[in-house]
């Protein structure tokens, strides 16, 4: 597992994870700049993401969407905060509605500020990622959401195996 | 002294899992993210729930069990009403949110190792 650190503060309502990856820090930039890329893993395989905009610098604004396995797509938006290629990305992540105009009450602040830090040292390449919940509000919207993808996720690979165990 | 030190360490984190399994296992199903959610808007009385739902009272019951169990909602007796109310955690509730973002991030993460890997695999594929 190439997670180094995972460390939480739930008064502050901020998770920041830490990983090490075996690439430069150009193509971990790609990642992100990159919808086509992004696309391949900002969603779980069973909740698929698509990039319809995608402007990453400050200011820009992405539009994207996830599909659950029945078909009903969840809209969501970036607002880029600041960018530092290929270093620094903030930016806040919300919930949309289904034209992906910002849900009401979200279109200042989105439920989530992400703060992704990339840094290479000793041919070594660490990617950081900060998650902090702009509000308890958000957290709780953030939660529900996030309990109706990921539990579905988390049913569908015990599908997975069960027909594996069939089989 | 290190040992009992990493011992107590081990045992908090399995507290931890453990609260987290609960509370992950209760809210896995619609009905009790409903019964939760309704209980958060106010008291209910169990059979004024089991008259929500296409099931019985009985089952209603085990759900709010579950929750119980999590520490996600309460239940006391008002006469010969069964009344459930949500614990106001904050928290708690934050902790959850919290695990769940990892879990989010350490799929996220998982699969840009991948495709990072499939870089490695052919070396004169674009991108």
């Amino acid at each position: 597992m190439p997670v180094t650190d995972v460390s939480k503060d739930p008064d502050a309502l901020t998770m920041t994870i830490t990983a090490e990856l075996d690439a430069g820090a150009e193509r971990i930039w790609e990642m992100w700049s990159d919808p086509r890329q992004l696309e391949r893993w900002w969603g779980p395989p069973s909740f698929p993401a698509t990039f319809v905009e995608h402007d990453l610098t400050p200011g820009g604004r992405t539009a994207y969407f996830m599909t659950g396995p029945d078909g009903q797509k969840y809209h969501g938006w970036w607002r880029i905060v600041e960018t530092e290629p290929p270093r620094r990305l903030c930016l806040e992540d919300g919930f949309a509605d289904d034209e992906g105009n910002p849900k009401e009450g979200t279109s200042t602040d989105g439920p989530a500020e992400i703060t992704v830090t990339i840094t290479e040292s000793d041919g070594v390449t660490t990617m950081s990622i900060e998650s902090k919940f702009a509000s308890r509000e958000g957290m709780e919207q953030m939660m529900e959401m996030g309990m109706e993808q990921g539990m579905v996720e988390a049913l569908g690979q015990i599908d997975t195996l069960l027909a594996g165990e069939r089989a | 002294m290190l040992i009992y030190n990493q011992m107590v360490v081990s045992d908090a984190k399995s507290r931890d899992e453990k609260a987290a399994d609960l509370l992950f296992g209760a809210l896995a199903d619609r009905t009790r993210r409903d019964i939760f959610r309704r209980a958060h808007e106010g008291r209910l009385s169990v059979s004024a729930l089991a008259r929500e739902y296409p099931i019985s009272l009985a089952a209603v019951q085990k759900h709010v069990a579950v929750l119980e169990q999590a520490e996600l909602v309460s239940k006391h007796r008002v006469g010969r009403e069964s009344i459930v109310h949500a614990e106001a955690d904050a928290l708690k509730h934050a902790h959850a949110a919290l695990e769940e973002i990892e879990s989010a991030w350490r799929g996220r993460i998982e699969r840009i190792d991948r495709i990072l890997d499939e870089d490695k695999g052919d070396p004169d594929a674009c991108h």
